[in-house]
Formats: structure tokens, C-alpha cells, sequence
């Protein structure tokens, strides 16, 4: 049976390096199979985290080969095996222990972003092609992948300014459905930093669910921000009033 | 005394954090208790995003005629009329509108033609009933549910286990348990507690549930007295994916045969024609688990032991539309594109129809205190469930459940905490790191998940189960001298060796209630008694634990009143 060497970082903020362990490979095995046969045979204290193991709850991502991935879903037959594979932590959060990261700060961005409220008196009826576009986002699984891969958060650690892609796409979810009655641009604009993204579209690369991020969310999104704060004609009024 | 435990004190605590213990949360923090919420993984990655094809909901959106009346003859079909009456009522009667206010709190579901939640068809249902988001329902239910339960201010421990409930006399007054990342232990007190864990699957070999579904909830319930309901009813779910190994088992969601999609074994036979021709891939998940199975079993399975599942007479972009995440799943894990060749499928152990016995109104189980929700509590589904009954049960009773756990918290005074108790779930917790020459438990839960694949599977008998129960008594010294490694830092080793006790007390209730009732209803398939059996259908198995053992007793299930009788009469 052939094998593969995985160097799955180990340790913790301050002291951890990459350990090499060898894994039988069997057919359509992917990285978490892999992960799984070291805690059982070699290192059972191994951390990993991870749940339904069908890409569907976005909890065993990691950086394998340097690229965020979800674990579940990366094949090693897709990889080069006469070289170890790496499987790292996710590079964006306080690292915990071996592939476990403190996420935490994305639940608090989350709890920042109002929740859905209906406009007054509306009729609950809606149709497919109207919540098509929103449906997209709603397919995000928070792996939180995008934010890994995101300069801003990962290279810039912004993470007191800026909201990062998977909280983009949340209210991008929300200020498009189409019974929604709130405006979220001013906390788009002011707590979430949405004009720190320069559109590199590194986040749609990395999302597993094939959400087009920049294009379907972040885009529009600006421009709703840059039409409610930036149009010439809305701030002459404004300063008008204001005056 | 707790001050050497870090402590918080909540009117209701919730354990579990899916579709049910969300559900009880917002309920419980609507009615003004101090609520706090403890999950095992992080908020939102419970099983409920696991589920695919929909929430059962007689709304009538599609087909007119449905109404709860057809949803509560169908359920109670469905689970062979040995479900509570009371609950499968209930449960069709506030579904809908239980489906109305996730829509109100911004879940967006497939629409119809004129606008309204689109409906599709499902096993055992008379009409199309499952409201629906593609293929990814639970996603929307518990993202729906967790931004509605953070917005609203529930308290959330992510990453944390409880592993005992502490008494005070006769009633609730905590929880013992610990931090997953840093190993710490943490004590919660709390005047009522709602158990929300979800099931047992992890105990079984070939199965579509996470590392999570190790019966903590239902062993934390029998442990402080509560009685556990019908634990022989394990739902094998038809279709799982059975090759390459490492998915062996992984959900292939109903919604593929609701949409059309045909089951042929290795002679392109259309095998359901044998098992029921009437409802054909549409029967309830019982009979074409067992098809499948003996399907394989008399040589007419696939190449890799299954049955072929096939979709690919729809138009591809349909196929994509309706079933996205089963498309990406069989391409990207098996090579296989759905819209042009079969999938293949076999039986995946999935879900729990047993679990703590509870009153239907109000969810409380027979300790005072104590309640139960979702697939950890019994009763709606008897001894089989329908397709889509699951997400409907975790919120109808997840609300009834919140609210009657608010408001017992509101009659009562807290119970004191007893160091003893506290200090014993402390000792029982460190006695892994004190060992030098123990096993660890990984190879006591392969070990495990064999037994009961093998000897309490889909189809049973009285040697294998008695086997079983020997078995069992083994891994229980196993789990005496089970060892961890390592800190208690983020430690998988050490959590699952304390999983284990609960997953291995469960399995033994499971067996014995199996082992008891001797005939063949729903998913509880006995080769040496293959018939219904009329004595047998009016009574219910009980397990409690009685003077330090587990005692089994029987019951008779509680009469319906005529009303739900004609119901039942009704040849529709």
C-alpha cells in the first residue's frame, strides 16, 4: 500500500514545529482520514477539529501545501505525495494547539451585524428569481477560509477595523433579501471596513461553496456605501441640511 | 461550596446547541429566563446542518389537501402506532407554523410559482410536504436559529462538555463539565436543564454522524433517573455512500428519490417493486433500508456492496439546482458525476428514535427539572421516522421545551450544589492521565462501532444480541483502565475517552431493549420473530436505572382518544 508523510504542525503559540508522520494511503482518502489515522495510531491527543465530514459544516479547515482547504474534502490523490504534505493552522487566528485555532473573533463580528428585520406590514410572499442571489450567500458553511486568506486580516491583521469576506457575505445576505428593512451600509462603512478590500478576490478563490464573494457580495456592497455616503448630489443635500 | 470551579449561573441551561437547543434557548430567554447554551463544537456546526431534505410541515402550499390531519396519519404509520399520540399531534398541528416564523426570522426557502415556501415529496408522506432549501435545509434552519438566538442574547459556551448532572435530593441544580480547548472544568447552576444532544450514531461502524452523536445526553438523563423510552429503534437511513472507504457512510440525502431518482440492483431490476410497490423508493426509510441490505446480501449488490441510486434521467442543471451539495459531494469524494451515471448507496446507521422519555406538552422528563428535546428525547417517531420529521420535531419541541423549562424555573429556588458530586465528576475526569499502562480509546471505539455493526444492526436476533450484551460488559472493564496522553489541552484522546462511557452505556440500553422485544416493528428488525406482533405493538420498553443497575420494564402505550382513532381509520 503506498504511503504519504504528513508534517502536521504540533504545539502551541510558543512552542510548535512540524512533526512527520507516515499514513497508508487508501483509495479517495483525503486529509482528514489522515489526520484521523494519526490520532488513532500514533497521536491521540492530536487537535483537529472537525464534524460532518462532507464539506457541509466548515469546521476541519486548515492550510494543507500552504492553501487554505477544508481538510474533508482534500484529496490526497490530488496532491503530490513524493513530498510531504504540510497541514498547518490556520494562519489568520491566535493558534490554541496543533491545527486548532481561537476563531472567536468572528462570532463577535457576527453579533455586531443586525438580524433580519421584516420592513413594516410586508406580505411574505417571495419568488425564486428574487432570492436566488440571496440563497447564494446563505450557502456559506463559516469555514472561515476567506478570512484565512483575506491580506487584510491575514498579512494586515486588521481584525479591530475590518470585518473580513464571510461577514460580507452575511450582510450582503441579509441587505438583499428582498422583505428586508434594514440598512446596514453605515456599519458596513464604519465598524466592518468594507473599504479596506481591494477586490484581490483571493476569498472567492478559497471558498468551498463556490460563493462568488467579491463579485456578488462585496462589490454591490460597496457600491450601496458609496451611493448612500459618496454620491455628489446625496452629500450636497446633505451638507445642505446639515447646515 | 464551588469556588475552586469556575461557575455560572443561568435560570435554564441547554446542552446542545442544534436545531432543538437553539429553539429552546429563544423560547426560554422569550419568556425572561437567564439562559445559557453549551455546545460541544463551536455554534452552528451541530448535526442539524447535516440535514438536507427538509422540514415536514402540512402547509399546503403544493399539494391543497394537506392538512395535519394527513401528517399525524402518516407519522403514526410512519412509526408503526407505537409513537406517543400526543406528540405526533402536536407536532402536525404547530409545524407550519413553527416553519412560518423561521421564514419571519429570515430562513429563505425555495419558493412555488406563486411565491410561497415550495413543498417536494418524501417517504411515507402522502403529499409534498417537505419545505426546503435545495439540499441544504438544516443549514438554513440552524444559521436562521443562531443569528435569531445571538441577536436575542443567549449566553453561549462554545467547546465545552458537561459530563454530569448534579442533584440536589430529587431535582436539577447543575452541571458539571470542561472547556474542550484548555482542559479546565467548569460548573453551571441551573434551575431547569433542557437535554438537546441529538443521538447515538457514533457507535455504530457505518454511519452519517460526527464524532458528537455519542449519547451524552441520554446517559447524563439516565444517570440522574430519568427513563429512557424504546432504545431498540435505530434508524438506518437507506442511502449512505459506500465507496471509497473514507465516506463509507456519509448521508446521500432522500431528497434524491423525493425528486425522482430511481433505486436498481446489479441487474438494473427496480428491487422496490418487491419490498412496495405501491410507494416503490418512496416507502418509508425501514423498508428500503432493508431492500438494500437484502439486496446485497442475496448477490445483487453493486461492485462496492450497495444499490445504484440514479437521478441522471433529470436534466443536469435541474439536478444541480435541487441536489447542489450531493453533486459536489459525489464528484469531488468519489469521482462520480450524478447527472450523467448512478450513485452507489447502502443503509447508514443515522438516527434515534428512542431516547429520555417526556411528557409531550411540555418536554419534561421524570425528573423534576429536567427536560428533553429534539432526537435525545422519544416518543414522536415510535419505531420508525419520516424523512423530514426530524427538523419539525427539534422546533415544535424545542419551543415547548424552552418555555416549560422557564417556567419551572421561575416556580422554584435553586438547589445547592454538592462539593461531593462536583468532586467526583472531577476524579472520574483525571483518572485517564493516571494511568501509565492503559489502552487508548480509540481501539475500544473500533472495537465498539464492530459490535454493534455487526450484532445490533438492521437486522437481529436473539444470539447475536446476547453476544452483545457480553461484549458490552467487556468495553466496560476496557473503560475502566482507558488511558489519555498528553495535557488537557485541546485533547481528542481524552475527550472521546470520556465519550465512550456514555456511548457504551447507551449501546447497552439499546441491546437489552432489543434483546426484549420480540417481534419485527419499524426499524427494529428481529429474524427470529419477523412478524408484527399485537402484544407487543401496545407496549413500550423502559429503561431506568434502578438500585445502581439498568432495569428494562414494559408499558402500555397510553390510549388515543376516538377522534384521533377515525383519523387513523381513514384509508387515504
Amino acid at each position: 500500500m503506498a504511503e504519504a508523510v504528513l508534517r502536521v504542525f504540533r504545539g502551541g503559540p510558543e512552542s510548535g514545529k512540524p512533526v512527520d508522520y507516515r499514513v497508508p494511503v487508501a483509495p479517495g482518502m483525503v486529509v482528514l482520514d489522515a489526520l484521523h489515522a494519526i490520532q488513532e495510531h500514533q497521536s491521540p491527543d492530536l487537535a483537529v477539529r472537525w464534524n460532518c465530514k462532507a464539506g457541509k459544516c466548515g469546521s476541519c479547515s486548515a492550510e494543507v501545501n500552504g492553501r487554505p482547504r477544508l481538510t474533508c474534502k482534500t484529496r490526497l490523490d490530488a496532491l503530490p505525495l513524493d513530498e510531504p504534505i504540510t497541514v498547518s493552522p490556520l494562519k489568520a487566528f491566535p493558534l490554541i494547539k496543533d491545527l486548532v485555532t481561537d476563531v472567536s473573533w468572528n462570532y463577535k463580528i457576527n453579533k455586531k451585524i443586525p438580524a433580519f428585520q421584516p420592513r413594516a406590514g410586508v406580505e411574505w410572499k417571495m419568488y425564486q428569481r428574487d432570492v436566488d442571489r440571496v440563497q447564494e450567500f446563505r450557502k456559506c458553511i463559516e469555514c472561515f477560509l476567506c478570512q484565512d486568506v483575506c491580506h487584510v486580516l491575514r498579512d494586515h491583521a486588521k481584525h479591530e477595523s475590518f470585518g473580513g469576506p464571510r461577514f460580507f457575505v452575511r450582510t450582503a445576505g441579509l441587505e438583499m433579501h428582498p422583505l428586508d428593512g434594514v440598512s446596514r451600509t453605515k456599519l458596513l462603512k464604519d465598524e466592518l471596513g468594507l473599504g479596506l478590500c481591494n477586490i484581490t478576490k483571493c476569498c472567492t478563490e478559497v471558498c468551498p461553496e463556490e460563493i462568488r464573494i467579491t463579485d456578488n457580495a462585496i462589490i454591490p456592497l460597496k457600491e450601496r456605501v458609496v451611493d448612500e455616503f459618496y454620491d455628489p448630489i446625496t452629500m450636497l443635500v446633505r451638507k445642505l441640511r446639515g447646515a | 461550596m464551588t469556588s475552586s470551579y469556575e461557575t455560572h449561573e443561568h435560570d435554564v441551561l441547554i446542552i446542545g446547541a442544534g436545531g432543538a437547543g437553539l429553539r429552546a434557548a429563544i423560547e426560554a430567554l422569550a419568556q425572561g429566563a437567564r439562559v445559557g447554551l453549551v455546545c460541544k463544537s463551536l455554534l452552528g456546526k451541530a448535526h442539524t446542518v447535516m440535514a438536507e431534505g427538509g422540514i415536514a410541515a402540512a402547509m399546503g402550499n403544493v399539494d391543497k389537501a394537506d392538512d395535519w390531519r394527513t401528517h399525524f396519519r402518516d407519522t403514526m404509520r410512519g412509526g408503526k402506532f407505537l409513537n406517543n399520540w400526543r406528540m405526533a399531534q402536536l407536532h402536525a398541528q404547530e409545524a407550519p407554523e413553527r416553519v412560518r416564523e423561521l421564514e419571519q426570522w429570515g430562513a429563505l426557502f425555495d419558493r412555488t410559482e406563486d411565491g410561497q415556501i415550495l413543498q417536494r415529496a418524501f417517504g411515507g408522506h402522502t403529499f409534498k410536504r417537505l419545505c426546503h432549501v435545495g439540499d441544504r435545509t438544516g443549514l438554513e434552519l440552524i444559521r436562521t436559529l443562531q443569528d435569531r438566538g445571538v441577536q436575542q442574547g443567549i449566553d453561549v459556551y462554545m467547546e465545552c462538555t458537561i459530563t454530569r448532572l448534579i442533584k440536589d435530593g430529587d431535582r436539577i441544580a447543575g452541571a458539571f463539565g470542561y472547556w474542550r480547548e484548555q482542559g479546565r472544568f467548569v460548573v453551571f447552576k441551573a434551575k431547569s436543564i433542557v437535554i438537546a444532544t441529538g443521538g447515538i450514531g457514533k457507535a455504530w461502524k457505518v454511519t452519517s454522524n460526527s464524532w458528537e452523536y455519542t449519547a451524552d445526553g441520554m446517559a447524563l438523563g439516565y444517570e440522574t433517573g430519568a427513563e429512557l423510552l424504546d432504545m431498540e429503534f435505530v434508524q438506518f437511513h437507506p442511502t449512505g455512500m459506500v465507496w471509497p472507504p473514507g465516506v463509507q457512510g456519509i448521508l446521500v440525502t432522500e431528497a434524491v428519490r423525493g425528486e425522482g431518482g430511481t433505486l436498481k440492483n446489479n441487474r438494473g431490476e427496480r428491487f422496490m417493486e418487491k419490498y412496495d410497490p405501491k410507494r416503490m423508493e418512496l416507502s418509508t426509510r425501514d423498508v428500503v433500508a432493508r431492500a438494500i441490505y437484502t439486496e446485497v446480501r442475496e448477490g445483487r449488490g453493486t461492485e462496492h456492496g450497495g444499490a445504484y441510486l440514479d437521478i441522471s434521467h433529470k436534466p443536469a442543471d435541474y439536478v444541480k439546482k435541487k441536489l447542489p451539495s450531493m453533486y459536489h459531494q459525489f464528484k469531488e469524494l468519489a469521482d462520480v458525476d450524478i447527472t450523467t451515471g448512478p450513485m452507489e448507496v447502502g443503509p447508514t446507521c443515522h438516527y434515534m428514535m428512542g431516547g429520555i422519555r417526556v411528557d409531550a406538552e411540555t418536554g419534561q422528563s421524570t425528573v423534576p427539572g429536567l427536560f428533553a428535546a429534539g432526537e435525545a428525547a422519544a416518543g414522536l417517531h415510535g419505531a420508525n421516522r419520516l424523512g423530514g420529521n426530524s427538523l419539525s420535531d427539534l422546533v415544535v419541541f424545542g419551543k415547548r421545551a424552552g418555555k416549560a423549562a422557564a417556567e419551572h424555573s421561575s416556580r422554584v429556588q435553586s438547589g445547592a450544589l454538592d462539593t461531593a458530586q462536583l468532586e467526583e465528576a472531577e476524579r472520574e475526569m483525571l483518572a485517564p492521565f493516571e494511568r501509565a499502562d492503559g489502552e487508548f480509546p480509540y481501539e475500544i471505539h473500533r472495537d465498539l462501532q464492530e459490535t454493534m455493526q455487526s450484532l445490533v444492526g438492521i437486522f437481529r436476533n436473539q444470539e447475536d444480541l446476547q453476544k452483545a450484551l457480553g461484549e458490552l460488559e467487556k468495553f466496560k472493564h476496557r473503560l475502566e483502565s482507558v488511558r489519555a496522553d498528553g495535557s488537557r489541552m485541546f485533547n481528542p484522546g481524552w475527550h472521546l475517552a470520556r465519550d465512550l462511557r456514555s456511548m457504551v452505556l447507551i449501546s447497552e440500553a439499546v441491546t437489552r431493549s432489543a434483546l426484549a422485544r420480540r417481534e419485527s416493528r419499524g426499524a427494529h428488525s428481529r429474524i427470529d420473530y419477523p412478524n408484527l406482533d399485537d402484544t407487543w405493538g401496545k407496549q413500550n420498553n423502559i429503561i431506568v436505572k434502578r438500585g445502581g443497575t439498568m432495569a428494562l420494564e414494559q408499558r402500555p402505550v397510553t390510549d388515543m382518544p376516538d377522534e384521533l382513532k377515525e383519523i387513523l381509520a381513514e384509508n387515504k
